[in-house]
This record gives structure tokens, sequence and C-alpha cells, in this order.
């Protein structure tokens, strides 16, 4: 029997943005066991909803992660919202799908460099990320930030978009799904690209539901589930099929994020076409009083707020249960069985947003 | 040879939300392309020059920041980037964070911002670059005082 040792895996690896410590029990190349570790940003925000205001809380909640940070602080304004029974009006509703589906276009443009970088293909990983300076280039000239832009606010959006604006964006989305097409070739053609990803880190339908896997990760494995079709925001006026791929390895998870890519740009064609005119915001009067839970799709998956308010300025309690969350214990499983050579891809292929974890 | 010319740079992410994260890599990729000044960034700390430091430090990672620290040869440069790593930012209050980058590590640069702009990070960077020249010509210069010193003695 070959012997074992155990071989650190981060919380510093030259492929994370971010840490995460995962021992990997090798046996010569080959993974036996992944244990994950985690807590090395865990920064305790959830509390500060006893030292900030319902109305600041939405700051912070923005600041969960700075990649999905529009979903965050949509998913935690929605909840004070339903307890404050505030009707939001419809444009600041569309706006806020716009913004939620080009958030959506960055961050999966972001892991699709991520993810190039991991298999060692820089020029591509330069290629994608110059394509998504575009969708930032959009965020700075609509509401001023790049990345943290903090538009959402109990009631409705903090500033209006004209639709000049929206037309001339959907424009430049032509550009850049044509751009992207041709980034798309080099994913799902390129003979060397594909010896890293088919086959790599297999996950059936059944052990993606049993793990409770969620977003691309489920989808990529076989089962449809997209919470957008709840139809919150205005996901019921849009026509949008579920993407999903049923062969459940890295390969399968790329298509399924490119295609969402291409899905997302036509959402935004479709708002931007039915937009309706009026009022962006809502009064607010008084303090929350009553809990509830909303369920928003992330980029990466399903993550779920839960507010819950006594008619005071504090809430009493704010939890998030974010989508990584959800796919580390896939991870585990993925990993075992692994060559030590592809341990990288895997922890990419999740798309891990270790701070949305740890909070 | 100035070691300006080609300083090699080392991110990591102390607890940020990664809004700074993605603009250090940003400040990389051709839009800004951080690399026109001979930088590359690098993932390991023995080859680094410039460590850049998003996010505040919290009861777990400051052992991690502080060991990645001393793996660094000398000379080398600390640059805190976004408002968290300056002082803590948002999360200052926070139970779990210790406060901003200075309070583990020695800081040369501060660049607040939330999120740090890639255009201020290079700023930051570039001033850091600056003082990597400056502490090589002290440590040349505090190395031949100690052989003259040593010759005297004999």
């Amino acid at each position: 029997m070959a012997t074992r040792s155990v071989v650190p895996f981060g919380p510093q690896h030259p492929v994370l943005p971010e840490p995460i410590h995962i021992d990997l029990v090798l046996e010569d190349e080959k993974v036996i066991e992944a244990i994950p570790s985690i807590g090395f940003i865990h920064r305790g925000l959830e509390k500060l909803v006893e030292k900030k205001d319902f109305q600041e809380m939405v700051y912070v909640a923005e600041r969960i992660c700075g990649i999905c940070s529009f979903g965050h602080g949509y998913g935690y304004v929605d909840a004070i919202e339903h307890i404050m029974s505030i009707e939001v009006p419809e444009r600041a509703k569309y706006l806020r799908m716009i913004l939620f589906e080009l958030s959506r276009l960055h961050s999966h443009l972001l892991w699709l460099g991520l993810l190039a970088d991991a298999f060692g293909f820089e020029s591509l990983f330069m290629d994608t990320w110059r394509i998504r300076e575009g969708i930032l280039d959009m965020f700075e000239e609509s509401t001023g930030g790049r990345v943290i832009f903090s538009i959402n606010k109990v009631g409705g959006v903090r500033r209006d978009i004209p639709d000049e604006m929206l037309k001339r964006f959907v424009k430049k989305l032509d550009e850049i799904e044509s751009e992207v097409g041709v980034a798309a070739r080099a994913f799902l053609e390129d003979s060397a690209v594909k010896t890293r990803l088919c086959g790599i880190g297999k996950l059936t339908a059944r052990e993606a539901e049993e793990l409770g896997c969620c977003g691309p990760m489920l989808r990529a494995s076989g089962i449809r589930r997209d919470t957008r079709k709840l139809g919150y925001l205005a996901y019921d006026d849009i026509d949008f099929d579920i993407i999903a791929s049923d062969v459940g390895d890295s390969y399968a998870r790329t298509e399924v994020r490119l295609g969402e890519i291409f899905q997302s740009i036509d959402i935004i064609r479709q708002a931007v076409s039915k937009l309706p005119g009026g009022e962006t915001e809502a009064p607010v009067k008084g303090f929350p009083d009553g809990e509830y839970m909303t369920r928003i799709e992330q980029p990466r998956g399903e993550a779920c707020y839960y507010v819950k308010a006594n008619g005071k300025k504090f809430i009493q309690r704010m939890r998030v249960r974010t989508p990584t969350f959800a796919n580390i214990p896939a991870l585990t499983k993925i990993l075992q069985g692994c060559d030590m050579a592809d341990v990288p891809i895997m922890v990419v292929t999740i798309d891990p947003c270790i701070s949305c974890t740890e909070r | 040879m100035k070691i300006s010319k080609s300083p090699w740079l080392l991110h990591y992410d102390a607890s940020s939300c990664n809004g700074c994260d993605i603009e250090v890599l940003a400040a990389t990729t051709p839009v800004y392309d951080i690399e026109r000044f001979g930088i590359i960034n690098t993932g390991n700390p023995k080859h680094a020059d410039i460590l850049v430091i998003t996010g505040g430090v919290n009861a777990q990672n400051a052992t991690v920041v502080k060991q990645i620290y001393s793996q660094m040869p000398d000379p080398k440069v600390v640059v805190a980037a976004g408002i968290c790593a300056c002082d803590g930012g948002i999360f200052k209050d926070c139970y779990n964070i210790l406060g901003g980058t200075d309070t583990v590590i020695p800081v040369d640069v501060y660049v607040p911002g939330c999120a740090v702009r890639p255009e201020a990070l290079i700023d930051g960077i570039s001033k850091a670059i600056a003082m990597l020249d400056e502490k090589k010509q002290a440590a040349i210069e505090h190395a031949s005082c100690q052989i003259h010193y040593e010759d005297k003695e004999d």
C-alpha cells in the first residue's frame, strides 16, 4: 500500500484570490480525502445589526461580498420591504433586475478569467477580464461605483437610469456578446482546454441533490432549478429557459455559465424594451416589525436572507445563507479520487466566494 | 541594479469583501495593466517584493499575514489596499476584526477607498516602488558602515 501524506492547500495559494484552507490526504498522486477549514475571512457582520440601524445595514449587506454585492443588497432590502409592506414602483423593479443581470454577467466573466488562470491560459484570463471591464464601465456610468455601488435602498433605487443610457448599454452589450462568443470558442472547443476540463470533477444529479448544491453547480449536474423562476422582481414578465447540462463535469459547469452570460444579455434586452416609466422609489415610514425570508438567485446559486425586527430602529437578527456554503460539501465529494494537479481546477469550478460563505 | 525596475507583487486577502481583491486583479489586466511597471503578480512570498493586503486583520488570519510577511526577502514594502486594510473600515466594529493591517505588520503605503479604485492602487504601488529603492539603498549603506566598523576593529 502506498504511504499516505497530507498536503495543505491554502490559505495563501497562487490560484486562490481568497483564502480557504483544505487538507488534502494523498496516496501517491491521488487525493483520498479533502478536509476543508474556513474562517479566514470571518468578520461577524451579522452582529452589526446591533450597531447600525436598518437603513445603514444596506451598506453592510452590500459588503458581504464585492462580486455579488448588488444581489446581497437587494436580498436584504427586499426582506425589509416585505416586512414593512412597501410597494416598490415597477420601474425600480425593472432597474434592479437590469443591474442584477449585469452583476451576473460581470461575475461569470470574472469566474471564466479565474478558470483560465487556473488551467494556465494566461492570455484567455486577460481577454475575459478585458471584456468584463466593459460591464464595469456601465456600472460606473449609471451608478457611480465600479464594484460596490450602493444603488439599492429601502423602497426603491437611489437614482434613475435614463432610457437613452440603457439603450446605449444594450448596443454595447451586442459588442460584448460577440466578444464573449470568441472567448467561448476557446473555452469550449480548444483541445488543450478540453483535456483539463472534460471528465474532471464529475458530480451526478443524485449526488448534487443529496449534497444540497445550488446554482450552476446543480444545473450542470442535470437538475433544472433556478430561483429566478419564482418570479421575484420582474422575472415573471421575461421569457427565459433554465440552462442546464446532464454531464456534471467541469466542462459542463463552464458550458452552463457561458450559456447564462448570453441568457443575461437577452434578459437585459427584454427588460429594456419593456421598461415602464414613473417613480423609482416609494416613501418609507416607521420601523420594520416582523420577520421575513427572501430567496434570490445569485450568480453562484440560491441565497437566502432572513430578517427579524421588532418595530425598533435596529433590527433584531439578520441571517444570510450563501450559495458557496451549500456547494462546499460537493467540493469535498468531487475532490475524492482526483489527481493532485486537478485540485485547483475543481476548487475554482464551484466558483467559490469565501467572503460570502464566512461573512 | 535598481530593484524598482521589476518588483514582483503578492496579494493576500486578509478579510476583505472581495471588492478590493478583484480590483487588485483588475489592475493587472489589460485596461489598467500594472505589468507595464515590470510588475508580475506572483503567488510565492519568497519571490515577492511588494505585499498588497486587502481587508482588515481578524483573529484567525493574523498569523498568516505575519508568516507571509516574514517569508518575503528584504527589502520589502507593504501596501494596505482599501479602507478595511487601512483601519478596519465598515467592519471596524465587528467582534472578529482586530483592526487594519498595521496592527500586525508595518505598513508603508495606505490606499483608501471602498472598493479601492485601480487608479488609486497604481498610484499607491508606484509610491511603494520608490520606497523599495530607498530601503535597498539604506540597507547597502548600513552594510558598508558595518564593514567599515569591523575593519577598524581589526
